[in-house]
């Protein structure tokens, strides 16, 4: 049997090195968003004939005097039917710089959950103003939620310039309004960008209707920005590895999540010796492994195996040591909560963080926040379908935990309901107590 | 130092770690291979999960008995390389044991019977997750499609009631005669796969390269003439140079002209194309505006 990654045979190797960028936009009826997107997957000619065709169909059938580009991503039938967006739905283009994965998210308040799912795995999140409404009750909520989730980067998009005579003082007005409210947020990388999605505007190329702004056109944007420092990789965390022998003729372990390993600070799945990387560590592994006098690299554990180095892997992964994760069983977090059923201060739900389920109970609700406004309802005792709250949770087992704001990926949990097995919560750690 | 990841390189190792949530977490998965490009990147990528030792859970193939006779060699091979178990469902036993009725006539399918033998076969062996190589770019319907995808105990999916799914949380809880489908290409384009199978130097069933073959025109398409598919009057069958850009039924998988002799020719073709492999080359997807919405409702792959 061929070793897995053993081949390679040098083909296409420009593509190869293409990085990859998430971004979610959100957004509803008359925002501009489908526009946009349509308008990216165009110019970057990712939209194909016969989606092109059939949307035109579409248009044409029901009687429109346009082409509803909405129609390319509104996969479902309801939302055909009813003009909104409900669930998330991804669609992916590519430059020769970058590979972009975008969550096209819903922007109704009713469906928060979906937008929260899809702007999860976020790298830039989109907020679209309609340059005659200024900034309005949406997108305040879109820049909140981006900001609560760490979206690490922001794009305020202002749409429909042609329709405001491309007056610069409109556009400084909005981004006014918008920074001064935005302080309020956690948020780090604010980028403001006029645009008219329908005529291209700024979109691909700057545009020449708005000689005042000096920034780069979005897309511009979209492929230069900084996003390898986004993630942390100071702190050593390998969640899911898979131990097992080198010859082959043990059947794989799956350990779950431990305390720290032998190697210090390594929060690793496997003993010692084992341990081999998977999702979200390669970034990390690489970065010990490529430094000078280390040698080697660790991208998978297949690759790595299939050079017959797997012996070695214990080495290799003597990382330098960092900040171990806290061991809490009891903490606080912000939950984004999901399902009709309201939470309840009391109840006892599932905890799935990282490799690990546990049990947890909801000690307390210590406040409900208004998406809108912000203000903290500390009288509030649970959370209905979409609404987002600060609770303090106890679980049956300890978990090892990070600051969401610290880790995305050691900081985030969902709860799922035992009795029905839907995942009703998702939740963001904040801090931990004992 | 590199901090950063190759986007293959990154789609890679979030399809490995869905592989090994599946394999933690579910008492018994199954890979769906159709010896088709997509479903090799999946088998590819279950190897390097669990390499050195075997990946867990064995492959099943529904064969829908209209299938390139190149590529049922190609798929025994392959199984055969790997030592895995093989799974074969057939729809000629579904039809036979009257769970399913053959359409006839010359655009008679068997596509939309799979599924029948799909759900039978998951209910007899008591698979609880199902590994398929769908992607997002496919279709609009499965851009909507989570990566662990619920279905109920009669195998549907109910679109507007997914559950969130968040960061790299997967929740695959079912009960008994429930199960997931779990789609670890998600993120993938058809460009991205066929870049994968060029970096990895995997092997391919030689249709997906350019080869002279009678076909005969219908709808637009180019069909090659078989067994399974009865001429209308009008249709002329003629030779053509051709290449598959899916797999699927050869009743209703289209061929594309093409001189694509390597990969690199392959992956040229595929940057350069217009028009999408599902428009280009699927019968199955043209009944109506929401063809696979409804389909994938029923338990289709």
């Amino acid at each position: 049997m061929a070793p897995p990654g053993a081949a390679g045979n040098g083909l296409l190797t420009s593509e190869r090195q293409t990085e990859m960028l998430r971004f979610a936009t959100a957004g509803s009826v008359d925002d501009g968003k489908s526009t946009l997107i349509g308008r990216l997957l165009y110019d970057t000619k990712e939209l194909f004939e016969d989606q092109l065709e059939a949307v035109e169909r579409t248009s044409a059938q029901r009687g429109d005097s346009y082409v509803d580009l909405a129609l390319l991503t509104d996969g479902l039938r309801a939302e055909r039917e009813q003009g909104i967006t409900i669930d998330v739905a991804y669609r992916y283009f590519a430059t020769p710089r970058r590979k972009f994965v975008i969550a096209d998210t819903p922007g109704h308040i009713q469906y928060t959950r979906n937008m929260v799912t899809g702007a999860s795995t976020a790298d830039l999140s989109i907020v679209l103003i309609d340059a005659r409404k200024g900034v309005v009750e949406q997108s305040r909520r879109h820049a909140f939620l981006s900001s609560l989730l760490r979206i690490p980067h922001l794009v305020v998009a202002v749409n429909k310039m042609d329709l405001v005579d491309y007056d610069e003082a409109v556009y400084e007005r909005i981004a006014e309004d918008f920074s001064s409210w935005a302080s309020k947020l956690e948020a780090t990388d604010i980028t403001f960008t006029p645009i008219s999605a329908l005529h291209g505007d700024n979109l691909v190329e700057r545009s020449a209707n708005m000689p005042w702004y000096q920034g780069p056109s979005l897309l511009y944007h979209l492929e230069h920005v900084h996003i390898a420092s986004d993630r942390n990789l100071i702190d050593n965390r390998f969640p899911r590895a898979v131990g097992g022998a080198p010859d082959g003729r043990r059947a794989p372990r799956l350990p779950r999540l431990r305390g720290p390993g032998r190697e210090r600070g390594v929060q690793a799945g496997g003993r010692g010796g084992r341990a081999a990387v998977g999702e979200g560590d390669a970034g990390q592994a690489h970065r010990h492994l490529r430094r000078p006098g280390r040698g080697g690299l660790l991208p998978a554990v297949g690759d790595h195996a299939a050079r017959g180095r797997c012996r070695h892997l214990a080495r290799r992964l003597h990382l330098p040591p960092s900040q171990p994760a806290g061991e809490a069983r009891e903490f606080e977090a912000m939950v984004c909560w999901m399902t009709d059923h309201p939470l309840r201060e009391g109840a006892r739900y599932a905890i799935k963080h990282t490799s690990r389920t546990a049990r947890a109970v909801v000690d307390e609700v210590r406040y409900r926040l208004d998406v809108n406004t912000l203000h903290r309802d500390e009288e509030a005792g649970g959370l209905d379908l979409n609404e987002i709250g600060r609770l303090r949770l106890r679980t049956s087992a300890p978990l090892h935990l990070d600051e969401y704001r610290r880790n995305r990926a050691t900081g985030g949990f969902i709860l799922i309901d035992e009795g029905t097995n839907d995942t009703v919560g998702a939740g963001m750690v904040l801090g931990t107590e004992g | 130092m590199a901090y950063e990841l190759s986007h293959l390189r990154t789609l890679e190792s979030e399809a490995i770690h869905i592989f090994r949530e599946v394999a933690a977490e579910l008492e018994r998965p199954v890979l769906l291979f159709s010896g088709g490009k997509d479903s090799i990147v999946l088998l590819r990528l279950a190897e390097k999960a669990f390499w050195p030792a075997r990946f867990p859970f064995p492959v099943m193939h529904v064969d829908t008995g209209h299938n390139f006779p190149e590529v049922i060699e190609f798929r025994d091979r392959r199984v055969e390389e790997l030592g895995a178990r093989l799974v074969v469902a057939s729809v000629q036993e579904s039809i036979d044991s009257g769970r399913v009725r053959e359409e006839t006539g010359p655009r008679a399918s068997r596509n939309r019977l799979q599924t029948t033998t799909l759900l039978d076969a998951i209910a007899e062996h008591g698979f609880d997750a199902c590994f398929g190589g769908a992607r997002r770019d496919e279709e609009r319907a499965r851009a909507k499609e989570r990566i662990f995808s619920f279905r109920d105990d009669f195998g549907q999916w109910d679109p507007k009631a997914q559950r969130p799914e968040l960061w790299n949380l997967y929740n695959g809880r079912v009960r008994k005669g429930e199960h997931v489908r779990v789609f670890p290409l998600s993120n993938w384009t058809e460009l991205d796969v066929w870049q994968y199978i060029a970096e990895e130097g995997l092997a391919i069933p030689p249709i997906y390269f350019a080869h002279e073959r009678e076909v005969f025109a219908r709808d637009g398409m180019l069909y090659a003439t078989s067994d399974f598919v009865e001429l209308l009057p009008e249709e002329e069958p003629f030779a053509a140079s051709v290449r598959y850009r899916t797999v699927g039924d050869m009743s209703c998988t289209g061929a594309v002209r093409s001189d694509a002799a390597t990969l690199e020719d392959v992956v040229a073709e595929i940057a350069a194309t217009r028009i999408t492999e599902r428009g280009e080359t699927r019968a199955d997807d043209r009944v109506t505006e929401a063809a696979m919405e409804d389909r994938k409702r029923e338990g289709y792959f």
